[in-house]
């Protein structure tokens, strides 16, 4: 009786993929209980964040993709509507107005932008898949381009550019030409000049000290040359954990969140850079797999934007961290501490659960 | 047929999927790779490098702190500096037990029990491995003594640190302001302002007056060393280093001797002046008592010392001059007698017979003048020289709520200085949408004639009051006021940068009515003025006007006496006037908290600074401020 129904619970949690994501979670707390000079508390804060993202991954596996179909519109719409509340009447925070303020309780609608946008581009472009013609693409771009636009107002770069990455992969991946995409590419870069006055003056400041930190090595380039040093002294086997100088002397900031990976680094070395790339590997080829094996335009789209996104958060924050991109504020997925980013994660791996153990039940 | 070719889209469609999500895999192979080539880089080729950098010999950013810029009066006199003191300093993580420790070091070096309290301040404020300061100002004697017995307190450090300095005192603490210690909200906003960096190192932030308004000015740029440690956190050598850009140097337009000149004036009264040099804006003097030290918030005010100035019943904190309001009372007409005469109601040789009360028209609420009896026979410049109610009240209804909000307005009632202060208070200036807006009912006529008179909703702050007097003076045009004349960068050294004047309205008036409004103003000093003691032996001319702010309400049929009410309930005096009134180079405005009338209070105030500013006259010693003896007992006081 009770197998049974620890069977018809667990029945759509993808074993391999939730395994490989358990392991890289509970490797993320050691890292944090040394990142965060030793806090048990962090480290409790962060399993309970574990516990409740997991709850939704389970919530979300659950959910048959046809729902999810049936949502993305008005989730969209939803969505919209609470970033122009954020624009216009936001609380500021930091500088930036991200925050909207329901009386309740505070919600970020960018957070919930990350799944809206895929969602929505999925079921547009699963619903004209017969006629697909030129303007369809431009209309998911402006789609796509809307809350981008709002959430770089912000301004929140990061979150902005990986919402951007989402929209455009479920754009390629429908079949946008070769011919647009260069075209597009030529067009962007020909943008620069024209988008460079616009930036804030933090973000103008964080991409040309990308290109020499040491031009200020107190302010913004700090962050980078730490990092790099944390990484480098690292060496090939690492210091070993609550070892690393760099992160338990206080050189790195933010080294529980955005530069995590910095302490990862320097306390695990080479290897276990390379291996977390290899978990980060396994957990974007089993997205893909799932991506290939899904039975609607739907769900392809969904699950391969979904699995392209993870990869892009990856890249991102260790590109940063390790000095080959800018500066922009990109956790490293599942390591770094915060318990709305790991939510989004795991409601994206609930859907990607979802389509590939939906697809047995059906095919059964 | 149609199946078939649907089937072999959908094929088709499938075959480009795969191709697409290849292509993708493909990029996320080659990204990961370029991580990991760059991961093979950094923590393998490089490792030695880094390795050197990071662990034998660690590199550190030694931020050295830049020296904060001077403010001085416009002789040069020095309002703020900096110098060098030695702290004896713990850093709670790197001691056993706290407390033992503070007793130990009491038996080498004097601590005091306001020291340990604000220690105790600190503590709770940080992080227990900051260094959080014991002792400030340790003699060189003392820092000796504590250097030999060093190695007996481990944690514990003598430290040399910048620390401002207020050598004036108490002279003009309210617009120069102080720095205190970086707070939890101070740290916020820096990193708003993404300036954080700039304050490594930095303890201190200008907290209010010109120190926070200029703070950007005052703090320079934070330079620093890239030195190498050793194991045990000591510097070995200077790898490479950028020195500091001291902050820039502030001078001011007050001048120190006039605005001590000025507080002495006020004696043991509470009250607000504010001087202008009508032509410029320039503030010549601003005055706000009882002032506090501002010497004491450097450091870190003590409990004790804080709640004696914040419990206060004189409230010494206050900014009064920008954060005081009241009404004007009748400070207010000569600017209701401009409104009218560029409205055309009063142009002479209109004039009024006064009763001693003014009734609406189907009312038999008396609005009484305060003469019984009345004036006589009133014109507008009489009207002004003896603070003619029953005038006035009529007037202001002649001309409309909404007209005369709009007119003064330009003279600053109702808005903000924009004087280069953080936190000035636009007082308000009332009008129908105002008050249907705020309190949801509607306006009567009767409260349009207490505004004309200055009362009623109507508040102002003295620095308002002062600056229409100087817009009054300047026949219309209304400058900036400001405390800031040049900002000299580079901490003395570099360029003068002078601050420019700043036309902020210029109003149409016409020169017959500036006349007459100044006549009757001038008459107020004269003999039969409201204030003719003031203009007495005066060797210039003085534009004025007495005022009186009520308090508490006097009921209808009531009459005031001062003597029969608690001082704090006592009227406000306030007084306003320019000098010489042909050619004017100084307009001010005196507010005395419970001062009783204008004239006998505030204006012998008004009458020093003048006369030191204008003839050079140090009234040392300073004259009894005590009332002069008024013929109050027989005749009723003057309550204008």
């Amino acid at each position: 009786m009770i197998k049974l129904w620890l069977k018809r619970a667990t029945a759509h949690f993808d074993q391999f993929l939730l395994i490989t994501l358990l392991f890289t979670l509970l490797v993320a707390l050691f890292v944090l209980y040394s990142a965060s000079g030793q806090s048990m508390d962090r480290m409790m804060s962060q399993a309970t964040n574990i516990i409740v993202a997991l709850v939704i991954l389970w919530i979300f596996a659950n959910i048959p993709p046809q729902h999810l179909q049936r949502v993305a519109v008005p989730l969209y719409l939803l969505g919209m509507l609470l970033l122009i509340g954020v624009f216009l009447f936001g609380d500021v925070s930091k500088g930036a107005r991200r925050w909207l303020n329901l009386g309740v309780m505070r919600i970020q609608p960018s957070e919930l932008m990350r799944i809206a946008v895929p969602m929505l581009l999925a079921w547009y472009f699963a619903r004209r898949e017969d006629a697909l013609r030129f303007v369809d693409y431009v209309i998911g771009a402006v789609m796509l381009a809307l809350p981008v636009a709002l959430i770089v107002k912000q301004p929140d770069l990061g979150t902005a550019l990986l919402i951007a990455a989402s929209g455009f992969y479920v754009l390629f991946l429908a079949g946008l030409s070769w011919r647009l995409l260069i075209g597009l590419g030529l067009s962007v870069a020909g943008l620069i000049p024209l988008v460079w006055p616009h930036l804030h003056d933090y973000q103008r400041r964080r991409i040309e000290i990308l290109f020499d930190p040491y031009q200020d090595p107190l302010g913004a380039g700090y962050h980078t040359i730490q990092a790099t040093i944390a990484l480098g002294s690292g060496g090939l086997a690492g210091k070993g954990w609550l070892h690393g100088t760099q992160a338990q002397l206080d050189f790195l900031p933010e080294r529980h969140t955005d530069f995590i990976f910095a302490v990862f680094g320097e306390e695990f070395g080479l290897l276990g850079n390379l291996l977390l790339l290899v978990l980060f590997s396994i957990i974007i080829a089993r997205g893909m797999l799932i991506t290939i094996n899904a039975q609607n335009t739907f769900s392809r789209l969904l699950a391969g934007s979904i699995t392209l996104t993870f990869f892009t958060y990856a890249f991102v924050n260790m590109g940063m961290v390790s000095g080959i991109l800018p500066v922009v504020g990109v956790p490293l997925p599942l390591i770094s501490y915060g318990g709305t980013s790991l939510v989004t994660l795991m409601i994206g791996f609930g859907i990607l659960m979802s389509i590939q153990t939906h697809k047995k039940l059906m095919s059964a | 047929m149609h199946l078939r070719s649907e089937l072999k889209n959908t094929q088709r469609e499938q075959h480009l999927f795969r191709l697409r999500l290849g292509v993708s895999a493909i990029v996320v192979l080659i990204c990961f790779c370029i991580l990991a080539a760059r991961f093979f880089y950094l923590q393998f080729f490089k490792y030695d490098h880094y390795q050197t950098l990071a662990e034998s010999n660690r590199i550190s950013l030694v931020p050295i702190v830049p020296n904060r810029g001077l403010i001085l009066d416009r002789n040069g006199v020095v309002l703020a500096h900096n110098f060098f003191v030695y702290t004896l300093e713990i850093t709670p993580s790197r001691v056993e037990n706290v407390e033992t420790t503070i007793n130990n070091v009491a038996q080498l070096i004097e601590i005091t029990s306001s020291d340990r309290k604000r220690f105790k301040k600190f503590r709770d404020q940080s992080h227990s491995f900051e260094s959080v300061p014991l002792r400030s100002h340790l003699s060189e004697e003392e820092a000796a003594r504590f250097a030999v017995n060093r190695y007996r307190f481990p944690g514990v450090e003598i430290r040399s640190r910048l620390f401002r300095h207020y050598p004036q005192g108490e002279l003009g603490s309210h617009l120069i302001g102080y720095i205190a210690r970086i707070n939890d909200s101070d740290l916020k906003s820096l990193d708003e302002k993404d300036d954080l960096p700039n304050y490594k190192g930095t303890d201190h932030i200008g907290k209010s007056g010109l120190e926070q308004y200029y703070e950007e000015q005052l703090h320079g740029t934070t330079g620093f060393q890239q030195v190498e440690i050793d194991a045990d956190g000591h510097a070995v050598r200077v790898l490479s280093s950028s020195p500091p850009v001291p902050g820039n140097n502030l001078t001011l337009s007050i001048d120190s001797k006039l605005q001590d000149i000025a507080e002495k004036a006020f004696g043991e009264h509470r009250g607000a002046l504010v001087a202008i040099n009508p032509a410029n804006g320039e503030v010549l003097a601003y005055v706000s008592q009882p002032s506090f030290d501002p010497n004491l918030f450097v450091d870190g005010i003590d409990p004790d010392s804080w709640r004696g100035l914040n419990e206060s019943l004189d409230k010494p904190l206050i900014n009064r001059p920008m954060r005081g309001v009241y009404p004007p009372g009748s400070t207010f007409k000569p600017f209701v007698a401009m409104a009218g005469l560029e409205y055309g109601k009063r142009e002479p040789p209109y004039s009024i017979g006064d009763p001693g009360f003014y009734t609406l028209p189907g009312s038999s609420h008396q609005y009484r003048d305060w003469k019984p009896g009345g004036h006589g026979r009133v014109d507008i410049q009489r009207a002004i020289t003896i603070s003619c109610d029953t005038f006035f009240y009529g007037l202001a209804l002649d001309i409309g709520i909404d007209k005369l909000a709009a007119f003064t307005s330009h003279f600053g009632f109702g808005r903000k200085s924009g004087i280069d202060l953080d936190g000035e208070l636009a007082g308000l200036l009332p009008t129908p949408a105002w008050k249907a807006k705020r309190w949801k009912q509607k306006w009567y006529p009767g409260e349009t004639l207490i505004t004309g008179i200055g009362q009623g909703y109507l508040q102002v702050t003295p620095l308002q009051l002062a600056q229409a007097t100087a817009t009054l003076a300047n026949n219309g045009t209304a400058v900036r006021p400001h405390l800031v004349t040049s900002i000299q960068e580079g901490g003395g050294k570099g360029i003068i940068r002078p601050v420019a004047v700043q036309i902020m309205d210029k109003i149409e008036l016409s020169q017959p009515h500036i006349d007459l409004v100044r006549q009757g103003m001038m008459g107020v000093t004269q003999p039969g003025g409201t204030a003719a003691s003031i203009g007495a032996g005066a060797p210039y001319l003085i534009a004025a006007k007495t005022g009186t702010a009520q308090v508490v309400a006097i009921k209808q049929g009531e009459k005031y006496n001062a003597k029969a009410i608690d001082e704090r309930h006592r009227d406000h005096a306030l007084f306003i006037a320019y000098a010489p009134a042909e050619n004017p180079r100084i307009a001010l405005a005196v507010i005395v908290e419970n001062g009783g009338h204008g004239g006998s209070v505030a204006g012998p105030i008004a009458r020093q600074v003048m006369d030191y500013y204008l003839l050079g006259k140090d009234p040392t010693p300073p004259p009894a401020t005590k009332p002069e003896p008024m013929t109050a007992t027989t005749e009723p006081e003057p309550h204008d």
